[in-house]
């Protein structure tokens, strides 16, 4: 694990790294497919679909908060509105769902740009007040949407069946692992690249970066962009999953710490990080709301962020290398 | 709008103001003097509303006396929280900003979690005489719970003005602020001054709480839409200045209470956020920045 993270970064562009991780990748979303087949628990889909959700979102957030140091707390404006604009257009024109996650990740991808250009001149704590403001004002905007059932939340209507997969949920499933592998491609592909670095350097010193050459206004909204894109992508499967979206859950604060506790446990250094995060505490996440109560599992939710934020800084990835 | 319904909007929104004012004026002293990412202020503030609640409950108290019976306590807190996020986040140096706000963000976030398990998510209040009484200033009524928590606010305000200008601790609290390594110099301890700064904004907390109770029921989610208003007021202040935190809290409060009454009353939630914005994008010193 240590070579894998202290291995240099994008040896000439498209190494051997690559067919490895793509073949890890096909089977991953193979391995998804494949247990469409065989496995009969639905709760084991709904669980699978949440993690790989939180793989999706977790990834996002480390493209702005790991790579480029600025912490997002909008995650749930994000994530609502991908989900909120594929409900508008699945009422409106009842289009299939690879368009509604198109259409979610483009809408986020606007927010995200808006939310980029404000690094102009909001940085550290006052750019992380400003994403939880946003996530405010998105949330009223939604709450006097009576289109999309307001405050009452809306009710999703969509087939149960899918002629490939079994059951639509199923297809949904596969749908979010395709996204999960395309998610840590990107984040992959973003922390070898020359924008990586770019992004690397803003962090460490941003007026250096700038005094330096690099394009930190334009890599900034580029990295938030992409990340925004991620979290609207991740953000529409979920009312077609669920039947149903409201505002309190969509952009209620567990999306919001997760998102930002995923990669601070698994570790920001690595695209692997997130994952492992998304995982291990996605998976905690369910265990324990099925064994306990879901009060205790944002709690333990919290208390791990915080505790690996003041006991272990580098997250597992951290741990591991030590 | 009619001259009659502003007039009416803007005593409105100085009464709120003066509430906001004591909400803030802990933060400004946290974050403003001491540079403190501390988002989770205003789930003490609930923490300590949760608390006058249980102070009544046990023994029947009014809960502006529950909140000062608190501020000991609150105090306490503050000292062993800066203790720790000195330990770990200040003296350990680098990322510490990324990881400070991260921490804050999480202790918000268990604090939130906390008083859902404890006192369940049901909206919950205080008894008070006061409460639901309301004073006629000819056609205009002023309710009594906002007169109570913008008075309280503004008396707090001021002992902190003196506290701040008068006494040795105060005075090294902005010195702390302004050259850390100077005060050193002069054979101070800075973290210990840094302490007792965050104690005293910890147990002004206290207060606060008690007058978020006064001015309404508390649920434990409330705390996160207080984050955006208390730091867009402590900015717009200028970082650090106590006269000017009140006075940016009223400029909140009036503009809150005079969107509410508009056509666009439902878009009140985004007046901070704009505020905050427009402050950082055309006078980042604030109003009476140091």
């Amino acid at each position: 694990m240590s070579d894998l993270a202290l291995r240099p970064a994008a040896v000439g562009g498209l190494s051997s790294g690559w067919s490895r991780f793509w073949i890890g990748a096909a089977a991953v979303v193979a391995l998804a497919w494949a247990s469409t087949a065989f496995v009969a628990n639905e709760y084991a889909f709904f669980a699978t679909f949440v993690i790989l959700q939180f793989v999706v979102l977790a990834t996002a957030w480390n493209i702005l908060g790991g790579h480029c140091g600025y912490v997002n707390f909008g995650t749930g404006a994000f994530l609502a509105l991908g989900a909120y604009v594929a409900v508008a257009l699945h009422k409106a024109f009842d289009l299939p769902v690879i368009a509604l996650v198109f259409a979610g990740a483009a809408a986020s991808a606007l927010l995200g740009a808006f939310v980029g250009l404000l690094t102009l001149r909001l940085r550290g704590i006052y750019f992380a007040i400003a994403t939880l403001a946003i996530t405010v004002v998105v949330e009223t905007a939604v709450l006097n949407w009576d289109y999309v059932g307001g405050a009452r939340g809306i009710t999703v209507i969509r087939p149960h069946e899918d002629a490939v997969f079994g059951t639509y949920n199923r297809m949904l499933v596969v749908l979010m692992a395709a996204m999960a592998v395309a998610a840590v491609a990107a984040a992959r592909w973003v922390e070898r690249s020359a924008f990586g670095r770019g992004l690397a350097a803003i962090r460490d010193g941003e007026d250096a970066a700038e005094a330096c050459g690099v394009p930190t206004l334009r890599l900034k909204v580029a990295a938030a962009t992409l990340s925004g894109a991620l979290m609207g992508a991740a953000g529409a499967p979920l009312p077609l999953y669920m039947n149903f979206i409201d505002p309190h859950s969509a952009f209620g604060m567990n999306y919001a710490v997760s998102a930002l506790a995923m990669p601070m446990i698994g570790g920001t250094s690595h695209w692997i990080g997130p994952v492992i995060g998304a995982v291990l505490l996605g998976g905690a996440q369910q265990a324990v709301t099925v064994t306990i109560s879901s009060e205790i599992n944002v709690l333990v939710t919290g208390l791990l962020l915080v505790g690996f934020v003041v006991a272990a800084p580098k997250g597992i990835l951290g741990l591991l290398k030590r | 709008m009619d001259l009659e319904l502003l007039l009416d909007a803007t005593v409105a929104g100085l009464l709120l103001g003066g509430f906001y004012a004591a909400l803030s004026i802990g933060l400004a002293i946290a974050f403003g003097l001491l540079d403190v990412p501390h988002i989770a202020h205003p789930a003490f503030a609930l923490v300590g509303a949760y608390g006058a609640i249980t102070l009544q409950g046990m023994f029947g108290l009014d809960p502006v006396l529950a909140g000062v019976i608190l501020a000991a306590p609150f105090y306490l807190l503050g000292v062993a929280t800066y203790r720790f996020y000195h330990a770990t986040f200040e003296s350990r140096g680098s990322d510490a900003g990324l990881r400070g706000l991260a921490f804050f963000f999480g202790v918000a976030f268990i604090l939130e979690v906390g008083l859902i398990l404890v006192f369940g998510i049901d909206q919950v209040g205080v008894r008070a005489p006061y409460i639901g009484q309301a004073l006629w200033l000819g056609e205009m009524r002023l309710p009594m719970r906002l007169l109570v928590a913008g008075g309280c606010a503004l008396l707090m305000a001021a002992l902190l003005i003196l506290w701040l200008k008068r006494s040795f601790t105060g005075r090294a609290a902005q010195a702390v602020a302004q050259d850390e390594t100077a005060l050193a110099l002069v054979g101070a301890d800075p973290v210990k001054v840094k302490q007792v700064a965050f104690g005293v904004a910890t147990a002004t907390v206290a207060v606060s709480g008690a007058l978020l109770v006064i001015v309404g029921p508390v649920e434990p989610n409330m705390a996160r839409i207080y984050i955006g208003k208390v730091f867009a007021i402590v900015v717009l202040a200028g970082l650090g200045s106590v006269p000017g935190t009140v006075f940016a809290a009223m400029i909140l409060g009036v503009s809150e209470s005079i969107m509410l009454s508009g056509p666009a009353a439902s878009w009140t939630p985004a007046v901070a956020f704009g505020l905050l914005l427009a402050v950082l994008a055309f006078r980042p010193q604030g109003l009476f920045g140091r």
